[in-house]
């Protein structure tokens, strides 16, 4: 076990800090949430990640008191968050637009949770100090936000949010008004900040890339449900339904029915594929019952000449895309349908130089793919 | 050719706008009293204007009214528009609704007419407002220059971020301390623009307050609309040019006021 | 927020309109079918209660009277009609300026911008009343025509229909010139751009791309002048002739030199359902257009 999972583990034995028990949201006719059972641990970093409208930021609303449940409880630090008001709660919320305040200086607006607190003079001066300096703003407490650059403002946004030195903040799509490099930068920040600070993070994003980056732990939700919990790289490798699979990275997704099981593997009969499937273990589910077969794309090989391996399929290459690091490929598989398959460019040049309309082997061993539920 | 045609056009445009009260501002100086002679520079009336009772208690009542309806307008506009942008729906939200948008399209004969008809039945019933004077113009001016406010002020919450008062809320603020934190401060240029506008209808208003004064509050729109409409008067040119003088500057200054002290930072 | 702190909040608003704005057409509708007396107020009670019996006295009287005597129904139609063309010509004079000044780069732009809106500031009577010096038969434009010698005697102008055009159009042109730039300003340069590419003309792309596109503009405008104009009373009072007829001034004389309060309110109610017809029927047809969009 790597220490990453040991320090979770340690975490995970603790009291959950937050607990939601059925918590539900309707507006209207529309159900947003549909209730949720989750508990988040103490210095825990967790991600909700979801498209548009799969009920991540309604949630995130419920936690922080903009919104209050219509059905379900909200726990936080074993107290109850019914009726509750947002400026009682011991939660923080940086915004997705940050939400600084125009007319206030970088000083103003980390100090203002402070002031509302009963703090002395010298006590906020000295809070906000720290607080800048472990955002690197030192020198930019006299600037208004409109002098401040992208990254800037964020910074000033997680002091501000971490002030008051919540028992949990919550992120909404912290990196999405960056720019794809200020990003990379930003997240391994975001990750020290955390680590420092000790306060369980709960951030809310759409992009896959961020929420594997950042999280302890993701939650991934879809149309006001959480359908799959676990560390990042379970749920890439181990998605639990032909949803995760789809919605985290990309995959080829077959639809098969279960045919002759041995001691060690079982032979999945794929329609689409006009052939059968092998995979490395037993599987629960009667012969001849429908499941999903999914493999990814980088886990699949591409020869000239047949490797005689667990699957083998040939085809010919429709499309090439070259990405600099890696290469996407659509092969046409003689059965018709399309494979994605991306190979990393290692080398410069590229001994194999596959290339438009060649034949080709498109291989994978029994244990690259995964059986879902149809 | 072709290039020209637009700017020329625009051109005349704004000669239209603008050669009335150049003339106006010319003829204050002439000597003579015929608009058609020019009988020489002479700051004559002026010094007529100043010595004319009837304009300057006008005046002081004018003012009067203008400032105090103004600042009812924003208060109550404010208001107005503050329910109207961030309250969920309520039951009279649409009525609300129709009540402050109606006054900017409702011509002013007709809102002149009903206060006055109002007042006179209030009167006769209650015994209250005592005859009118310069309280019922303020109440008349008021009333419609609240919807002018309420729209300035409505436009500047709708562009306002909900989650900066929500961000105040979450920093531990109560909602009055938002209001006066976070809220007031961002529409703070909206309610002196409105103050303004709500200032300017006042002043300029002569239909509604025709209906709604009694004998001794005649306001300056009145009296210069009695002066005028018995032909040209030079003293007027004067007064207006005074006018366009008071606004000329309050414009300049307010642009200085107002102009961001700051360079927006790329990123 | 407390529920407490928020009914206030709504109330107070809500309360003064109530009464000093909803009230008021209350008592207007009530006055127009009283009958008029000689009396302080100059009106009868529309009912009286005379030995424990409701008596009503409602007279639609005034209402047949406006139209039976054809003096109000021209002047409806007239103002409608005055309404109308200066809507128009307004148009005309304020969408070249707005097209220029959407075109402007920043800086000017906003200049130009305070330009048109700076003569509202300053008094409208005043400003009307300048045209007086300018139109009157030996005033500045007489004088500066007759000294190019294009016209050999002065020019009847006041008092007649196109001072009151002139006037209007003069007053209302900030209202039209502003919405129109607010719409072309969100004008995307690419469209004419494509436009060109595609073949057409610099008079096409406007007919067939910049115009249609400006219609929310045009219309938003025209409602801002057409609707103060139909009730307008200053303009025609300074600028027109004695027996032009339009609304507001036969509202105004018979309020204050007739003192029917009556026929007065009457006008003003069938006043008020020229005025509103016209915004109805555009909110439906805006709504039906956006509910097809």
């Amino acid at each position: 076990m790597d220490k990453a999972k040991e320090a979770l583990r340690q975490k995970q034995s603790q009291a959950p800090i937050i607990q939601l028990k059925g918590v539900t949201k309707r507006f209207g006719a529309v159900t947003a949430v549909d209730h949720i059972d989750l508990d988040i641990y103490p210095g825990e970093l967790f991600c909700l990640l979801g498209g548009s409208g799969s009920g991540k930021s309604t949630l995130l609303r419920m936690l922080s008191g903009f919104e209050t449940p219509s059905e379900g409880q909200i726990i936080i630090d074993g107290v109850d968050m019914a009726g509750v008001e947002p400026y009682e709660r011991p939660v923080n919320m940086m915004f997705q637009s940050y939400a600084l305040f125009p007319h206030m200086t970088v000083f103003d607006n980390v100090a203002y949770g402070l002031r509302r607190m009963k703090f002395s003079k010298a006590e906020v001066h000295a809070q906000v100090a720290e607080l800048l300096h472990m955002v690197q703003l030192d020198d930019y407490a006299k600037r208004k936000p409109h002098q401040l650059s992208g990254g800037q403002r964020q910074r000033v946004a997680l002091a501000r949010a971490l002030a008051r030195r919540p028992k949990l903040l919550l992120l909404d799509e912290p990196l999405g008004a960056l720019d794809k490099k200020l990003r990379e930068e930003t997240q391994f920040e975001l990750v020290k900040i955390q680590e420092q600070s000790g306060v369980t993070f709960v951030v809310v994003t759409h992009d896959q890339e961020e929420a594997m980056t950042l999280a302890d732990r993701i939650g991934v939700m879809d149309r006001g449900r959480i359908v799959q919990i676990g560390e990042p790289r379970d749920i890439y490798e181990y998605p639990g339904s032909r949803f995760v699979a789809d919605f985290i990275g990309s995959v080829n997704l077959f639809d098969c029915s279960i045919g002759e099981e041995g001691e060690d593997f079982t032979i999945l009969d794929s329609e689409d594929l006009k052939g059968s499937i092998r995979v490395g273990h037993g599987i629960s589910g009667a012969p001849g019952s429908d499941v999903s077969y999914a493999i990814r794309p980088e886990k699949i090989a591409l020869n000239r000449d047949s490797e005689n391996a667990d699957n083998e399929f040939s085809g010919i290459i429709e499309d090439v895309a070259y990405m600099g690091n890696w290469s996407l490929y659509r092969v046409r598989l003689d059965c018709g349908c399309i494979l994605k398959v991306s190979q990393a460019n290692l080398k410069r040049q590229d001994q194999t130089n596959l290339t438009w309309d060649d034949r080709v082997f498109a291989s994978w061993s029994d244990t690259a793919g995964v059986v879902l539920p149809s | 050719m072709k290039r020209l045609a637009l700017p020329l056009m625009a051109f005349m445009g704004f000669a239209f706008l603008y050669l009335p009260i150049v003339s106006l501002i010319i003829y204050s100086f002439n000597e003579s009293k015929l608009v058609t002679v020019w009988g020489g520079f002479s700051t004559k009336w002026y010094v007529e204007l100043f010595k004319d009772p009837q304009i300057l208690g006008a005046a002081k009542i004018s003012l009067q009214i203008g400032v105090i309806s103004a600042t009812l307008a924003v208060v109550l506009g404010t208001l107005a528009a503050f329910v109207l942008v961030r309250f969920r729906r309520f039951r009279g939200k649409t009525l609300l609704t129709g009540m402050i948008t109606a006054p900017l399209v409702m011509p002013e004969v007709i809102t002149g007419l009903s206060l006055l008809l109002l007042f006179v039945a209030l009167e006769s019933t209650l015994g209250w407002p005592q005859g009118r004077d310069m309280m019922t113009i303020i109440i008349a001016h008021t009333t419609f220059c609240m919807a002018y406010v309420a729209v300035v002020v409505q436009s500047r919450l709708i562009d306002m971020d909900p989650s900066i008062e929500e961000a105040a809320l979450d920093l531990g603020a109560s909602p009055l301390r938002v209001f006066f934190d976070v809220i007031l401060p961002t529409i703070a240029p909206a309610l002196v623009s409105g103050w303004l506008l709500a200032f300017t209808l006042s002043l300029d208003d002569l239909v509604i307050a025709s209906f709604v004064s009694g004998p001794g509050s005649s306001t300056l729109p009145m009296v210069i609309f009695s002066k005028v409409r018995l032909g040209v008067s030079p003293d007027v040119n004067a007064l207006a040019t005074l006018m366009v003088l008071v606004v000329a500057i309050g414009i300049f200054l307010a642009a200085r006021l107002m102009r961001p002290s700051h360079t927006e930072v790329n990123e | 927020m407390k529920w407490s702190a928020r009914a206030l909040v709504i109330a107070v608003p809500m309360l003064w309109l109530l009464l000093f704005f909803l009230l008021p057409f209350l008592v207007v509708g009530k006055i127009s079918v009283s009958e008029a007396a000689i009396a302080r107020p100059p009106y009868l009670p529309i009912y009286e209660i005379e030995d424990g019996a409701l008596i009503l006295r409602i007279a639609y009287a005034n209402f047949t009277f406006l139209f039976e005597d054809p003096l109000y129904l021209a002047a409806y139609l007239n103002s409608l009609k005055i309404a109308a063309y200066s809507t128009l010509f307004s148009l005309i004079v304020a969408y070249p300026m707005a097209y220029y000044i959407a075109r402007c780069e920043a800086r000017k732009r906003n200049i130009l911008l305070m330009l048109v809106i700076l003569p509202f500031w300053t008094s409208f009577l005043l400003r009307v009343y300048a045209w007086i010096g300018i139109l009157k038969t030996n005033g500045i434009l007489n004088n500066m025509l007759l000294g190019v010698g294009i016209i050999d005697e002065p020019l009847v102008m006041m008092q007649t229909d196109f001072a009151v055009y002139v006037g209007v159009v003069y007053t209302y042109l900030p209202f039209m010139v502003l919405p129109l730039y607010t719409n072309l300003v969100k004008l995307d340069q690419s469209l004419l751009e494509a436009s060109a590419d595609l073949g057409a003309n610099p008079i096409v792309t406007f007919l067939k791309v910049t115009l249609p596109l400006s219609i929310p503009g045009i219309v938003a405008g025209s409602m801002l002048v057409f609707i103060p104009v139909v009730g307008e009373f200053v303009i025609p009072a300074l600028l027109g002739g004695p027996d032009q007829l339009m609304i507001g001034k036969v509202l105004w004389t018979e309020f204050f030199s007739n003192r029917d309060w009556p026929v007065a309110s009457a006008v003003a109610i069938v006043m008020l359902m020229v005025v509103v017809m016209p915004i109805m029927w555009l909110r439906n047809h805006t709504e039906r257009m956006e509910a097809a969009a």
